[in-house]
């Protein structure tokens, strides 16, 4: 690990301030990605500001809808009553996430803000046009069974990792932030960038900008809602393909429906084709398992990654199936 | 000085920040670089060598120690955001010179091979059980699958903890 400095923040405003005077600054909440990029020398901040005192925690159900402060721990998220009987769909996502221990460390707001899992990017001694931009993309024609099929570029085929940002995206979430210019919403659905030309930048913050809070709006989903994840092992691993589903029904009519796949995409996916097709029909099996053979449209897999398609396409009917609670 | 073969601290290495770190019931005050983990800091500063590094990543749970009575991995976590907070390690957790019942649960099941894991796995379980889930094989696998068994204990790790949380096995 190279040498940083550390200060801790007592308030809102010291953080921003310190933030604001260091472009090489990095925030620390939970700390559980970052040591783990401070460790393998694939980020070196020159200073790290602790947050961990600034006073967003906790949840706070209103009017159906919840709002989360960006520094409860994922496993107080998860733990929460009101989250599991109005948003199910993110403690299932949540208690799926990781490890217990890493749920006790890691904060909601630095989980939306985790970088990729790709091993070209977690790996210092080889070229990676996010870690490094211009250096090139191994992952390319290298080993790439972990990367995206959706959203990538010649730059970067990178696989955004997470699974609350999955559920989130499916819940219509926002966010918000805070910089010394002021306080901003932003929709979950606008966070994250296309790798594009400039894959070192993962989103839409502008530095020094700081996640307080994430926004759930009511919804009524919570019946017919599900976080199906397949990954290598059963438990604490990366989803190779995750499907979140939120449906609102008329008695067997899907009226509304959200479909977003993580592990897929170069951000979490939303599966928009299947959303349409769903709309306004009846869920039945014959239904889930067309609707899933759109899931791979626009695809584009490397060598290593092309089973992503056949299991997108069956994770999103199996998905569907289980929100629908026809299983 | 010949350093040759030796890790070298980084030039700008400083052990300039004043800690409190509250381990098994005791206060000790601590100088720390900023990249001191507080599994560098109870191995390498307080000799409390019962908690183990496995991976330094958070993959392993071989550094799993409680903070405020929750489990969490001590080489994820720089000692100075601790901020005064309540560690247990494996060292404090039998009392007057008994074993803890999870310790014992372990021993009576022959819940391990190496023992390299056993510490994280021990306190990661007493973590689980304040968790106060079902205790059911299936939540129990489930809710330690942060810590890994190189052995392939794992059976009889499922078997000790449910006799731990007085469910038999």
């Amino acid at each position: 690990m190279l040498a940083f400095s550390y200060a801790a923040a007592p308030d809102t405003a010291t953080a921003l301030d310190l933030s604001g005077a260091d472009a090489n600054a990095a925030f620390i909440a939970g700390g559980t990605d970052l040591l783990q990029l401070l460790q393998e020398a694939v980020i070196a901040p020159r200073s790290l500001i602790d947050i961990n005192a600034l006073p967003f925690v906790g949840v706070r159900i209103e009017q159906g809808g919840a709002r989360i402060g960006a520094l409860t721990r994922l496993s107080d998220v998860a733990d929460d009553a009101g989250i599991q009987q109005h948003f199910p769909l993110l403690a299932q996502a949540l208690l799926e996430t990781a490890s217990p221990q890493v749920r006790n460390m890691a904060t909601v707001g630095g989980n939306l803000l985790q970088r990729t899992r790709c091993l070209y990017f977690r790996d210092a001694t080889v070229p990676c046009n996010k870690r490094q931009p211009g250096s090139g993309c191994p992952a390319l024609d290298g080993l790439n069974r972990i990367n995206a099929i959706f959203g990538g570029s010649e730059h970067c085929i990178a696989s955004y990792p997470g699974d609350m940002a999955t559920a989130l995206l499916a819940l219509d979430a926002d966010i918000v932030v805070q910089s010394l210019q002021g306080e901003r919403r932003i929709r979950v659905a606008d966070l994250y960038r296309l790798p594009k030309e400039t894959p070192q930048h993962d989103t839409f913050l502008a530095p020094g900008e700081l996640i307080t809070a994430v926004l759930l709006p009511s919804n009524h989903a919570a019946r017919h809602s599900h976080y199906l994840k397949l990954r290598d092992r059963a438990s604490f691993e990366w989803a190779l393909v995750s499907v979140a589903v939120a449906l609102e029904m008329d008695t067997t009519q899907v009226r509304k429906a959200r479909v977003v796949a993580g592990g897929v995409g170069t951000k979490p996916w939303r599966l928009v084709q299947v959303e349409d097709d769903l709309q306004g029909r009846p869920l039945t099996p014959d239904q889930a398992r067309q609707v899933g053979d759109l899931a791979g449209d626009g695809a584009a897999p490397r060598a290593g990654n092309a089973f992503k398609v056949p299991m997108l396409k069956r994770a999103v009917e199996r998905a569907l199936l289980m929100a629908g609670g026809i299983t | 000085m010949d350093n040759l073969g030796q890790s070298t601290p980084a030039p700008d290495a400083t052990f300039n920040i004043d800690i409190n770190l509250t381990v098994n019931g005791t206060t000790h005050r601590l100088a720390v670089d900023a990249r001191t983990t507080l599994l560098d800091a109870l191995r390498d500063r307080l000799h409390l060598t019962g908690t183990k590094r496995g991976c330094d990543l958070g993959q392993c749970g071989a550094c799993t120690v409680l903070l405020d009575g929750r489990r969490i991995n001590a080489c994820l976590m720089l000692a100075v955001t601790v901020r005064g907070r309540p560690v247990t390690t494996i060292e404090g957790i039998a009392e007057d010179g008994e074993l803890h019942p999870m310790q014992t649960a372990f021993v009576e099941h022959d819940a391990f091979q190496c023992g390299y894991c056993t510490p994280g796995q021990i306190m990661s379980a007493i973590g689980l059980l304040g968790e106060l889930r079902e205790t059911d094989a299936a939540t129990i696998r489930e809710h330690m699958s942060g810590n890994i068994c190189r052995c392939g204990a794992y059976s009889n790790i499922v078997a000790a903890v449910r006799a731990a949380a007085g469910k038999g096995s």
